[in-house]
Order: C-alpha cells, then structure tokens, then sequence
C-alpha cells in the first residue's frame, strides 16, 4: 500500500452562490493512479483544480475544508500557490501549448522557478521531460519549431513533458485524452503508466475504459457530491452504490 | 391532438406560390447586393475627387520657380570678420538691376525687385556664412522668384487679364519673359516645402517647423498614453474585481473616447496653461493634451487584445506555477502585442490629425523657427494646414493642399506600418 499523498476532508467549493462541490473527503495515493468519474457538472474538475488552488485564480469561487500536501494544508498562508503549482502539475483538456518553440514550451517552467543553473542543465532538464513523455525521438531535430505545429496529440504529450519539467509530486489530468484520437489516446495512456513509477496521477475522464485501464483508485462523483470511492476493480466490478452501478452501466451520464 | 397534426400535409414545392417567394427572396439577395455596390463607389468616387482635388491645387506647390543670378560679394559690401552684418539687400539689387540695364527709375527699379523674393538676402546671407571663401568672388546662385511671378511661371495667372485687374503688370511680365528666354528660369522640386520653416512669403514658407512640432508633440503623447494606456488595460483586464466600480470605469473610458477634441483643448488650457504655468504653443503641452485623446483609444484596444488571448494560455502559465505578472508579460502581452501596436499607432495618427484642442493652446502661432525641443514655441501640421488656409496670397491656396497631402502621405504610412505589424507578429494556435 503506496503512502498518502494528498488528503482532502470536507471539501466544499462556492462559484458565487452556486454550491459546486459538497463536502468531499479523498485520499490521492502516492505513485497511484486515481481516476475521478462521474457525469458532466458533477464537480470532478472543479475538485481536480481545488488540489493545486487553480480555483483561487477565479474570482468567485470560494473553497471551504482542508486539503493537504504530505501532511501540510496547502491553504496554509506558508504555502505559497506558485510553489505549490509546481508541485502540482496540471495537464489540461484541450492540448494549450504556448505559442514558442518546442523548447521554451518545456523550459518555461525550469526557467520561471529558477530550477536551472545554466543552459546545459536546462539542456538536460528541457531532454528528460521531453524523453519521459515519449516525445524526444519525434521532436529532438526540431526543437525551436513552434509547439503549436504538433499534431494534437504530440501537443498534448509536450503539454505533460512542459508539467512534468518542473518535477511535480502530483500531477493532475484533466480528461487529457478527450480532443485526441484512439491512437493518440493509447500512447497517452501508455504514458501515464509510465509515469505511474514516479509521480501520484490524478486523472479526469469521462471513458469508464479509460478509468478502468489506466487507474488503481477511482472514485465517483454524482451531483457535487463524491458518492463512492475505493480500489478501481472493486468500482468497476461490484459498487456498493447504486448510483454508480448505473453510471457504469451507461445507464445515464 | 387534431388529424392535420397526425398526417401531415404534403409539401409541394413546385407549388406556384413558393415559387414566386423563392424569387422574391432573390430578387431581395441582388437588391441587396446592388445597394451595398453602390454605396461601396459612391465612397471611393469621393475619396477620389477628395486626393483628385488636393493633388490638382497642391501639384503647383511641389515645384518652385527660381531665377538663376550672379552676385559680386564684395568685400565692401560684406566684411570677412562679419559676414553676417553684410548688406546682402544691395548685392541682390545690384544683380537685378546688372540684367536690366535699362531700366533706371526709382518706381520701375522697385517694381523690378518685387520680382524676385524678400528672402533672396536671407538665403544669400545663409549661403555667405556657411562658406566665408565666397567674400571677393561672384556667386551664381537660384533664388526664389516672388509669389507672383511664380504663379506666372506655373500658368495660374491669365495674361490676357486686363492689367489694371492682374497682379503683374505688363512691363514687369515682359522682363520676366526676358528671364526665361535668357534660360536663368528654373522650376526645381520645391524642397524649401519640407526644409522651410514657416515664412510671410508663400514662395519661402516650408513644412518644417511643423513636422517637428508635430514629431515632438506625437512624441510625448506616445510617451506617455502608451504605458499609462497598457498599464491600465493590464489592470482592468488582469486584475480588477468586478464590480460597480470598475464597471463605471469602463464606461467612462468608453465615453471619453467619444468627448470632442475642443473639450480637451479647453481642459489643457485651463490645466496645463492656467494652473501648471506651462509655455504656450509648446510641443509638450500639446503631447500631453493629445495623450489625454489617444489614451482611451489605447486602453480599449488593449483591453480588446488582451481579452482575445486565450484563456488556456493563461490557465497553462498559471498551472506551471507562474504568478501574474509573469503571466501577463511571458504569454498575454506577447500574443496581445498586435493588436496593442495597431490600436497605438491608430490613436497616434487621429492625434496627428488633431486640430481644434491645438489651436486652443496655441500651436497656431505663426513661428518661422523650428522647434529644438518640446519646450519651444511650435506649429503642428495640422494646424499649419490651417493657418495657410487662411492666409490671403494666391501661394498659400496650393501650400494648403500641398500640406494636406503631406499630412495625408504620414497617415497612410502610419496606418500601413500598423497593417503589417498586426500581419506580421500575429501569432497562430
């Protein structure tokens, strides 16, 4: 049993009078992947961004309760949210390369937070991503093109090399495959396996195959409210809530 | 539920009365498309006879006739360790009066030099003291001809006028004939337009004062509404709550852009002159009233090109752990930039045009100097253009439009320099 590496508890989260999320309480494993499902607007995103405060960035939201990093409240006014989104990276749903080159687009994170002590390690650090989201080979001889000339899933995969080029503890996924086609999709997922050896994973999906392949841990959302979590095979094979057998069923959602 | 609604009735649609609606809709279509070709030449045809009019009163303006003539510099007249105090008046008259022998008496000898331009001493004097050698020798140099004899030259004064209704008597146009036929009569480019200051004399008055006066004062005004006017849309956009505040903000900002331009001027003349002492007719004072117009232009445009970069950028940055300045100057301004420069050079080139908030504070003076800082007394183009138009001389009508075209030519090429900036650094995603 892999350590805990995120805790929420009592999670509530506020966009201006509409109650988004009500009072979820998860455990993120460390080099575990955990899927969150759950029908459109039921408040799995908006949980996925309360774990590295991408919320605060939205004027009306509010979030009540305490989510922790390795034991600390990351609500703690000593948590500093630009530190801690580096700690905790974010891929997001549509491929969002910068418009730079292959290069700044990896070294942008290294650069702002003063990982790099010069080029050459910058160098390696800008390599190591790239080559750890199985993009090296594609991209090594053109590495100051655009990014945004990729193809959509090339885009998608520098998006996961530019977070993970910061060494995030926790990296958060939000439906990262949903603009991309099957194969694109596979090469993701075999990525994500991948990246399973270091990091904790995060995942957004609305594919039960894709939550049922790629995670250890999943848990359901249904109306703001996290109706179950548990082992993925136990979710997939024998929930306890009737609301998620029907959600994975496809009886509605 | 009625029967009809069960089994719908079948649709004819060779039925003759959809037919003729079909036609009607695309007789409509053509209407349409008629109307909007019409008015498309209807403004093409007056922006036609707008550039056709100006170009054809102005083309006199960008020749000037010159009268090739010797003078002796003699020591006598200019001293070496003066030159500057020479009387140059009388080496002129004595040049004038060596090609017309003939001609003795006082009132014909006078009437010979108005012949030739009240500044054919100032440039002689100008051309003495830049070179001190030519003290002692014979210069041959082209002078200009006065206002009258230049209109005569270029065919805008009818000869066969009656004399007592013509401003060149026939005498005085037949020694000017005489000048031709000796082939000292010459219609150079009139490059005195752009490197003349502002002069009494048509046949002398140039632009140059005005352009620097008009340099300067877009000068200022860039200087200051381009980082006032980002810095506010930075903040309106990027970090502003919103609330009723900001909201009231945003419409004064709007509504400012649509104040008259005389409003401006009487605000700069009653603040910047009245209670901040500052010197009338100055470039800066003008910069800073222009920039008080461009800036709304600027903070609306900006506002527009910040809002249109895509919020996954901005998510991207901050989901890396960027904080908001970084993100504001790594990824918005870059992909705003643009759209920034364009709606910039567009509000420097409405200030360009900018007359009425100028002549309140005084850049209509007449000024025969250019300026040689912000502080000095200066005309704008525009406000050039203005008092030409209403100076009295036959020579000011086509300087007016000459002036026009000048200021036109900047226009264009500000606004095409702000068409290839926004091709050119447009970014794609």
């Amino acid at each position: 049993m892999s350590p805990v590496k995120m805790t929420a508890r009592g999670v509530n989260v506020y966009y201006g009078d509409n109650h988004a999320l009500r009072d979820v309480s998860v455990d993120i494993l460390d080099k575990t992947v955990t899927a969150f499902i759950g029908p459109s607007g039921c408040g799995k995103s908006t949980f996925l961004r309360c774990l590295n405060r991408m919320n605060d960035t939205i004027p009306t939201a509010r979030v009540e309760g305490s989510i922790t990093l390795d034991g600390q409240d990351i609500h703690d006014p000593a948590v500093d949210p630009v530190q801690l989104r580096a700690r905790v990276g974010m891929v997001f749903q549509k491929p969002n390369p910068f418009p730079k080159s292959i290069y700044d687009n990896v070294a942008y994170g290294p650069r702002i937070h003063g990982l790099a002590r010069d080029r050459a390690e910058l160098d390696a650090i800008v390599e190591r991503a790239l080559t750890r989201a199985a993009l090296w080979n594609e991209v090594k001889d053109r590495l100051s093109s655009p990014g945004t000339g990729l193809s959509g899933g090339q885009q998608q995969r520098l998006c996961i090399a530019r977070a993970i080029a910061t060494s995030p503890e926790v990296l958060l996924m939000d439906e990262p495959c949903s603009a991309l086609d099957p194969i694109a999709t596979a090469q993701i997922e075999e990525l994500i396996d991948e990246l399973r050896q270091t990091y904790s994973l995060v995942i957004v999906t609305h594919s039960m195959q894709q939550a049922a392949r790629v995670s250890q841990k999943t848990a359901f959302f249904h109306m703001g409210q996290l109706v179950e979590q548990g082992d993925t095979t136990k979710i997939f094979t024998n929930p306890s809530d009737r609301r998620t057998q029907d959600y994975i069923t496809g009886r509605f959602g | 539920m009625t029967d009809a609604a069960a089994a719908p009735r079948p649709i004819d649609w060779a039925d003759p009365r959809l037919l003729v609606r079909v036609r009607r809709r695309h007789g409509r279509d053509a209407w349409l498309r008629a109307a909007g070709l019409t008015a498309l030449g209807l403004a093409v045809l007056m922006l036609a006879i707008l550039v056709g009019a100006l170009l054809y009163n102005g083309w006199a303006a960008f020749t000037q006739t010159h009268v090739t003539l010797e003078f002796e510099i003699s020591p006598q007249r200019v001293k070496p360790e003066d030159p500057g105090a020479g009387n140059f008046r009388a080496i002129v008259q004595e040049a004038v009066y060596g090609l017309f022998p003939e001609v003795t008496s006082r009132r014909d000898r006078r009437e010979l030099m108005e012949m030739i331009s009240s500044g054919a001493p100032y440039l002689l004097r100008d051309r003495v003291m830049a070179d001190p050698g030519l003290i002692g020798r014979s210069l041959r140099m082209a002078v200009p001809v006065s206002d009258p004899f230049d209109q005569l030259a270029k065919g805008l004064i009818d000869r066969n006028t009656p004399e007592s209704r013509r401003r060149v008597s026939d005498a005085a146009m037949a020694r000017f004939d005489r000048l031709v036929a000796m082939g000292l009569v010459s219609r150079p480019l009139n490059v005195g337009l752009i490197t003349n200051a502002d002069s009494r004399f048509p046949e002398l008055a140039g632009l140059k004062g005005a352009l620097w006066g008009s340099f300067y004062a877009l000068l200022v005004c860039f200087l200051i509404s381009f980082p006032v006017g980002i810095a506010a849309a930075i903040y309106l956009e990027e970090f502003a709550p919103r609330n009723r505040w900001t909201d009231l903000i945003e419409i004064n900002i709007n509504n400012l852009a649509a104040v008259p331009s005389v409003v401006f001027g009487l605000l700069a003349l009653a603040v910047f002159l009245g209670w901040f002492g500052l010197p009338r007719s100055a470039p800066l004072v003008g910069g800073m009233t222009l920039a008080l117009m461009t800036l709304p232009t600027i903070i609306i445009a900006t506002r527009a090109a910040i809002k249109a970069v895509p919020p996954s950028i901005r998510e991207a940055a901050l989901g890396l752990g960027a904080s908001r300045h970084q993100v504001v100057f790594d990824h918005v301004l870059p992909l705003a930039m643009p759209g920034i420069l364009t709606g910039t050079i567009i509000g420097l080139a409405q200030a360009l045009g900018e007359t009425a908030p100028l002549l309140l504070i005084g850049m209509n003076a007449f000024i025969t100097q250019a300026p040689d800082g912000v502080m000095s007394p200066a005309t704008a183009l525009p406000t050039q253009i203005f008092i030409w138009a209403d100076s009295p001389e036959r020579g000011f009508v086509s300087r007016t439009a000459a002036a026009i075209c000048v200021l036109l030519l900047f226009l264009v090429a500000m606004n095409a320099t702000a068409i290839y900036l926004r091709r050119r650094f447009a970014k794609q995603w």
